[in-house]
């Protein structure tokens, strides 16, 4: 190695240029690096610039002041009532002690510590009313549980216990009612709590038959009260971004929607534990019939009561509507113009009444759309919402995806000029990427997967149910009406009786809208 | 061979040179992209690991603050290493911490008769894929040093050099 031509500092030309020789390469990779990521920034900001949409995800509306306590009364405890009540801020401390139990096994296990974190909505449980005892109890219990605690705090009830829900709505010490009944009471419960000037959250399907509906929208528009009907969907990242995309035009004329319903375990369709020491001794079955033909006690129908017609809507009630409301917000589709359905019971031969498996087309010929839903409780393949258009197409769950089409009359240069890439989406919107969801349940993927259980608000994933009700709190709180209002609940109660009395008359059903009824 | 680099010849040097460069473009490459994709994380890739290290790389991926430790070692890792083999400094260091990361990269994905992946999705390979041959590489460059001759290690070691 040569260093005899070494200069004062020690290092001569020759090394220099041997320990530099590389760098070179370096400056190689900068440039080529540099190109590419300039001609991919164009081809984004042609992209970008073509379908105007941020892919920024949507953020928390301006705060409201929570200073205005207010007094809820329930109405209605089972899975869902529960649910609802805990994303209000109340859990029933056996679901405290199962969630400690699991960070304690499981240190990824974030539910406890996400719950202690959801904002407190300044509300509180005066009356609570459930037919059952031993739902009773519990929603007592939650009631008292403002503190978050599990089993071990000792908690005392803080409600009352209405074995009425009549007497409940007329209390003086409530505000507010959420209902969670099963279908057959939302309307009568809803319009008495209307009359009483009390507002309401009420669980979809919005009513259970169409003459209730009319009545129900009369008496809730005449009282005045903030109604929200409990399509958490509303809150969505992914929907809020799908709303964008399509008032952007892009995916040009809309002729065909595509909505699903997949899934394949017993507590999916509708097949719930029946409690051991459940009874007549412990149900007020009369309660439960109410104004429907008078049955014996069955604690099947008690408990799995969306098997039949007469308290359940079926899959329109139960999940299409989720579906279509979904719809209804990104693309405001009104009720259909007409309808037809077919299905049976091919899988659940349990003695049931609703069909397990349903398809549904309705047709919109003013807006050019055909609205198709197709469900089975029988099979888990995923299929999602999908919007089709002649320049792209859209797939909406907990995230978004559009697609240009090959055909595509708008997009034709650029995919001629490669800035489309037909195999690449075209715009893509995933809220809380980073973020891992670490789901139980069959039926928890299916919702999460469809963005009905999680969604995200600046950065942090957030229970969409708490983001509805705080909707609806804030709305009470400012004399306001919230993104599920009753004229929303209207068009989604009508789409979905449409369906049920297509597929139960074995017909074509039609909207009038001049008499506004279904024909 | 630990006096061998004034032994290679020019040819031998060059390749040796040439193979280390490739090396390190490739890894400072998938650092920057990685860098300066705001939403990059190994989270799918860990998550996508399979074999009898799948539930170490999977409680990785689980794990947000260990995650987030993972992908800064990672992005940082790659860009340094790169840096490292480009320029010839440290480059032995470059070639160990180079051989840990691939090393990973192969056990979170062996390509065994009856594993698939879905990152990254470029079919399947038998047991001898792109990583191994990377590792098997940098194995070599750390035995066939050549940053003291063609690289900044020469300014580094410049006494013992003299010497």
């Amino acid at each position: 190695m040569e260093t005899n031509n070494t200069n004062k500092s020690g290092v001569g030309r020759r090394d220099m240029l041997k320990g530099l020789a590389t760098v070179p390469f370096l400056g190689a990779l900068f440039i080529a690096w540099w190109n590419k990521r300039r001609k991919d920034h164009y081809l984004n900001e042609d992209i970008l610039n073509e379908i105007k949409v941020s892919t920024k995800a949507p953020e928390s509306g301006p705060a409201v002041s929570k200073d205005r306590k207010i007094r809820l009364g329930v109405i209605g405890f089972g899975i869902r009532g529960e649910q609802l009540i805990r994303a209000a801020g109340f859990a029933v401390p056996d679901i405290i002690d199962e969630w400690k139990k699991g960070a304690q096994q499981d240190p990824e296990d974030k539910r406890y510590e996400d719950y202690l974190k959801q904002e407190d909505l300044n509300i509180e449980v005066n009356g609570i009313c459930d037919i059952y005892d031993v739902h009773a109890e519990r929603v007592l219990l939650a009631s008292g549980n403002k503190s978050r605690q599990g089993s071990d705090a000792n908690i005392t009830p803080a409600a009352k216990r209405y074995r009425n829900y009549k007497d409940l709505i007329q209390a003086p010490d409530i505000d507010a009612v959420i209902i969670a009944t099963p279908d057959h009471w939302h309307a009568p419960m809803s319009i008495d709590a209307a009359l009483a000037g009390k507002h309401v959250y009420v669980e979809k399907a919005m009513t259970h038959n169409e003459e209730e509906t009319y009545e129900m929208v009369d008496a809730i528009k005449k009282s005045g009260i903030c109604f929200q009907l409990g399509h958490q969907g509303r809150q969505t990242a992914s929907y809020i971004k799908a709303k964008e995309v399509i008032a952007q035009n892009i995916l040009g004329p809309v002729t065909l929607i595509e909505v699903t319903t997949n899934r394949n375990s017993p507590n999916g369709a509708w097949v719930y534990d029946i409690d051991k020491g459940a009874g007549p001794q412990n149900i007020d079955w009369d309660q439960f019939t109410g104004a429907g033909p008078e049955r014996p006690f069955s604690l099947e129908r008690f408990f799995r009561w969306r098997c039949w017609w007469d308290y359940g809507t079926g899959l329109s009630g139960d999940l299409l509507t989720h579906e279509y409301d979904a719809m209804n917000q990104i693309l405001g589709l009104g009720i259909p113009h007409s309808v037809v359905s077919s299905g049976g019971i091919y899988y659940y031969k349990d003695g049931r009444e609703v069909p397990d498996t349903f398809q549904v087309t309705y047709e919109y010929p003013d807006r050019n759309i055909t609205f198709l839903y197709s469900a089975t409780l029988a099979s888990d393949r995923a299929r999602g919402k999908v919007i089709m258009g002649h320049d792209a197409n859209m797939e909406i769950g907990d995230m978004l995806t559009v697609w240009a089409d090959f055909e595509s009359t708008r997009f034709k240069k650029l995919i001629e000029n490669g800035t489309i890439k037909i195999d690449i989406p075209l715009f893509s919107f995933i809220p809380g990427r980073k973020k891992v969801d670490a789901l139980a349940t069959a039926t928890e993927k299916y919702f999460a997967g469809r963005g009905l259980l999680y969604t995200y608000r600046d950065g942090v994933r957030v229970d969409t149910t708490h983001l509805h009700i705080k909707e609806w709190l804030d709305c009470i709180r400012t004399g306001t009406q919230p993104s599920c209002n009753i004229d929303r609940g209207f068009e989604e109660a009508i789409t979905a009786h449409m369906a049920t009395k297509a597929y139960r008359e074995n017909r074509k059903v039609y909207w009038d809208p001049v008499n506004r009824k279904i024909i | 061979m630990t006096t061998g680099i004034k032994t290679y010849s020019n040819w031998q040097l060059t390749s040796l040179v040439l193979l280390r460069v490739a090396l390190g473009w490739n890894f400072l490459y998938e650092g920057i992209a990685k860098l300066v994709d705001p939403d990059w994380t190994a989270m799918g890739y860990l998550m996508d690991s399979k074999w009898i290290f799948a539930g170490t790389f999977h409680s990785m991926a689980t794990n947000p603050s260990v995650l987030s430790l993972v992908d800064f070692l990672n992005i940082w890792g790659l860009i340094l290493i790169g840096l490292g083999l480009i320029l010839g400094l440290l480059e032995k260091v470059s070639a160990i911490t180079g051989m840990v990361l691939l090393g990973f990269y192969y056990l979170s994905h062996p390509p065994l008769a009856g594993l698939g992946y879905v990152i990254p999705s470029e079919g399947n390979y038998l047991i001898v894929n792109k990583t191994l041959i990377e590792f098997i590489a940098m194995w070599v460059l750390y035995h066939f040093p050549t940053g003291k001759e063609i690289g900044l290690d020469r300014f580094m070691f410049w006494k013992k050099v003299q010497k």
